[in-house]
């Protein structure tokens, strides 16, 4: 079973890495008014079925791949319907 | 009777870099420095545990996500629960707010560079074992040398558990903070390096000061426990 998680930091934390990337973007002469930067892991993991994966992909996520207080994510399931 | 000497173990993760400065400023303060392998569920006897700088887990993930579940992590929460003293430099501060020791969390430096110089930082308070040997309001200087150094604190954080603060804040950190303690106050957790700064020599021996401070306490439990 294959799995995307993407984090991102949370609205209303700084992102400089985001901001950098912004003002490069705009240097290049895109009209850019906002840049965040995440992260995406992909996994490819034993499960009965998409619930199970999302179940434990979900542990994933609170336990290790982001931290709640700065980071929000998003899990995506392949052949699960889109919500 | 002589005064006793207190082990204080400084536990080396893969990719720490400032172990053998810990274990050489622990020994050069009189006490017996202990290296102590991550891998390792049990610490030996200890009085004192030091987490020390460096790029553990290359820093991958979150600077301190990885290293927070290594054996030895699970034994040091297992020691601060018991009421020891458990002292995080540097990336030993990142792990410590990742494995849930210290609040809040340290993030990539608002200006995206590294930092590597002296700062200046004001001592919050002295009735910590960790500032014995200061007054509040002294000033300290110690090397600092992140590119995530940037501390965020939960929204609950007691003002009394800041122990040091940037004079001239090098990383964006909220309010300053350049060193927070837990609510016991047995977990502490700054971003300066106290361990390069404990001979003159050096441009600074205001490390010293922090280090012998935590000799002290761990001395005070070894005759505790006598």
């Amino acid at each position: 079973m294959r799995a995307t998680v993407l984090v991102r930091p949370k609205p209303g934390i700084l992102d400089p890495q985001g901001e950098a990337v912004g003002a490069a973007l705009g240097h290049l002469g895109f009209q850019v008014r906002d840049a965040r930067v995440g992260k995406v892991i992909d996994l490819e993991l034993e499960a009965a079925d998409a619930g199970e994966a999302r179940a434990q992909v979900e542990q994933m996520c609170e336990r290790l791949l982001a931290n709640p207080l700065i980071e929000s994510y998003e899990v995506s399931i392949d052949g699960e319907p889109a919500a | 009777m002589a005064s006793p000497q207190p082990r204080i173990g400084v536990v080396t993760y893969p990719g720490s870099q400032d172990d053998g400065d810990a274990l050489w400023a622990l020994a050069a303060l009189d006490a017996e420095a202990v290296p102590v392998w991550h891998g390792e569920r049990e610490l030996p006897d200890l009085d004192a545990v030091v987490l020390p700088g460096g790029f553990s887990y290359g820093d991958y993930l979150r600077p301190g996500a990885i290293a927070r579940f290594s054996p030895a992590t699970a034994a040091v929460r297992d020691f601060a629960a018991a009421g020891g003293p458990v002292l995080g430099i540097c990336n030993g501060f990142q792990i410590l707010c990742e494995a849930g020791l210290l609040p809040g969390v340290l993030v990539r430096n608002a200006s995206l560079r590294f930092v590597c110089r002296d700062v200046r930082l004001t001592v919050e308070r002295d009735d910590l074992p960790w500032t014995s040997r200061c007054t509040a309001g002294r000033q300290l200087v110690l090397p600092v040398k992140h590119g995530d150094g940037r501390y965020l604190p939960p929204p609950q954080l007691d003002p009394g558990q800041v122990v040091l603060r940037y004079v001239d804040n090098p990383n964006g950190s909220v309010d300053g903070i350049a060193a927070v303690c837990n609510e016991a106050g047995n977990v502490l957790g700054l971003m300066p390096h106290p361990e390069h700064a404990v001979d003159p020599l050096l441009g600074s021996d205001d490390g010293a000061l922090l280090l012998a401070s935590l000799v002290d306490a761990a001395r005070a439990r070894v005759l505790a426990a006598v």
